[in-house]
């Protein structure tokens, strides 16, 4: 009988153990899908607060930020260059077939002109710097927190936000919309070789053709909004980075999370602020 | 806090990671010129302790006072000024590892000491790599370079701004026992010669014989035992007696 007891109390303590760690886990579930989304936000908007401040006072990171432009800018040019001569071919190929069953194959160069100056250019550049340079920026601060390099930064009484995020940020911001106009020469003139593999057309027509109705703000806005997607990659990089917790493994997620986040936010950002330039300039 | 004008000043500070506490109420001071080892077992607050020494941890309650000022009270600029008055050797050495060691040495001096032309920096910065043996290699990268050398050029970046106050995170963790034996000689060294105000948090009973005026032990966040090592191999503690034991043989 005291057995038999013994038995039933230690079955009623076995459930409500089970019971307490069930409770837990959907506790813990709930904070990372409910809470953690705000700290990270919370988080993020400290950090942004903490880089203007870094930004915009002195002493300026002058020699710091021309060796990141050239990290993030010149470096990254090959690679641009390649998707945005990539992305031309593409719409020559594509579109071409449509074109004609249309009965507008005159409309081609200005297609391929319009198309990626206004948006393929644009989005594509800064995906593939975010993956590139995001990536990067990610895994280098994060190797640098986990190390205690940024540590030692603070310690030398030098503030790693104005010496590391802020260049780097800045960095980005002035090079994506160069790489930019790189990407969309590279795009128009290889849209141009397969426009004039298929049915040969001058260099000079095809430009012609294409830009015959293109005007400043076809050109300009979508150019400058990619100021906006290297303040996104460069922001979010940086912040991933320098936040990262947990040796090798937390350097790894620190990068992945980096393209991850940037390349999620460059793209919602895209729909806002084509919105925005279809509402100001039309 | 009561004004002693010693250039380190802890009271009774305390600080958690989430559930778990590691500074439980902790009072130190530190003397001109003195010497302190903070010895431990593994996970007992010593690094922490270091780390809110100059804020980069911050505490959750208590006062931290360095060269007379509340550092927890003080804003950013000010807290960098207080900074600059204080050398930090960390464990792993922390070395920039996309600079040279003479990059890395620079580094502070490129910031904090403008007016100085490149050759006067780098002449300076030689001289400081000399004093600890490191001169041969002053274009290697860290990667180059072995754990002990790298702990001297971590030294040597820790001094390049002629600091009031030193703060050692283990500084011979990890090396062979002659490179050990020499980074603690280097200490002794400096205190001789420069006469500087250190914090060492370190393992090596041995190295704190040889350089340290004061011992100070924690226990699970607290100080539990403080005096000249010949005080504390009297210690009535069971733990602090066999710390000193097994740790000097």
């Amino acid at each position: 009988m005291c057995k038999t007891n013994e038995s039933l109390a230690e079955l009623t303590g076995s459930i409500h153990n089970a019971r307490d760690d069930w409770t837990r886990s959907c506790l813990a579930v709930i904070r990372n899908l409910v809470v953690s989304p705000f700290e990270w936000f919370g988080e993020l908007g400290l950090f942004c607060a903490r880089l203007f401040r870094a930004a915009i006072t002195r002493p300026y990171q002058v020699a710091e930020l021309l060796h990141q432009c050239d990290e993030i800018g010149s470096k990254s040019l090959p690679l641009v260059a390649l998707a945005g001569a990539a992305t031309g071919i593409v719409l020559s190929l594509q579109t071409r077939a449509s074109l004609i069953q249309f009965g507008a194959k005159s409309l081609l160069p200005s297609v391929i002109v319009f198309s990626i100056i206004k948006e393929s250019g644009p989005v594509i550049t800064a995906l593939v710097v975010s993956g590139r340079v995001g990536a990067g920026i990610g895994a280098e601060l994060g190797s640098m927190k986990v190390t205690e390099q940024i540590d030692a930064m603070e310690a030398s009484a030098v503030d790693p936000f104005r010496y590391l995020a802020a260049t780097r940020v800045l960095a980005c911001i002035l090079m994506l919309p160069l790489l930019t106009v790189a990407s969309n020469f590279s795009g128009i003139f290889m849209g141009w070789i397969a426009t004039t593999l298929a049915e040969p057309i001058s260099l000079r027509l095809f430009l012609l053709d294409g830009c015959k109705d293109a005007l400043f703000s076809d050109f300009i806005p979508p150019t400058l909004k990619t100021a906006v997607f290297g303040l996104i990659i460069g922001i979010v990089a940086c912040f991933q980075g320098m936040r990262t917790k947990g040796g090798t493994a937390g350097v790894g997620r620190s990068a992945t999370s980096s393209v991850v986040l940037a390349s999620l936010f460059v793209i919602l950002a895209d729909v806002i602020l084509v919105r925005l330039i279809l509402t100001i300039w039309g | 806090m009561e004004q002693t004008g010693d250039p380190i000043v802890i009271e009774k500070i305390h600080k958690s990671f989430a559930d778990q506490k590691v500074l439980n109420g902790i009072t130190l001071r530190v003397s001109a010129g003195e010497t302190v080892a903070v010895l431990g077992r593994s996970g007992t607050g010593k690094s922490v302790l270091l780390k809110v020494m100059i804020r980069l941890l911050p505490i959750d309650s208590g006062s931290v006072s360095i060269a007379g000022e509340e550092i927890n009270a003080l804003d950013e600029d000010e807290l960098y000024q207080i900074r600059k008055k204080v050398g930090f050797l960390f464990q792993q050495a922390a070395l920039y590892d996309s600079l040279t060691v003479r990059e890395n040495v620079a580094f502070p001096l490129a910031r904090h000491a403008k007016k100085m032309n490149v050759a006067e920096r780098y002449r300076q910065v030689r001289e400081l790599l000399a004093s600890v043996e490191m001169d041969r290699d002053l274009d290697k990268l860290p990667s180059q370079i072995s754990g002990g050398m790298q702990k001297r050029v971590g030294l040597a970046r820790a001094l390049v701004l002629n600091p009031e106050v030193l703060l050692f995170d283990e500084p011979t963790a990890g090396l062979d026992p002659i490179t050990a034996n020499e980074i603690s000689n280097l200490i002794l060294e400096l205190k001789k010669k420069r006469k500087m105000t250190a914090v060492v948090v370190t393992h090596d009973v041995r190295a704190t014989r040889l350089f340290a005026d004061r011992l100070v032990f924690l226990h699970e966040g607290k100080v539990i035992a403080e005096g000249t090592f010949s005080d504390l191999q009297k210690s009535r503690d069971q733990f602090v007696r066999r710390f000193l034991t097994e740790n000097n043989s």
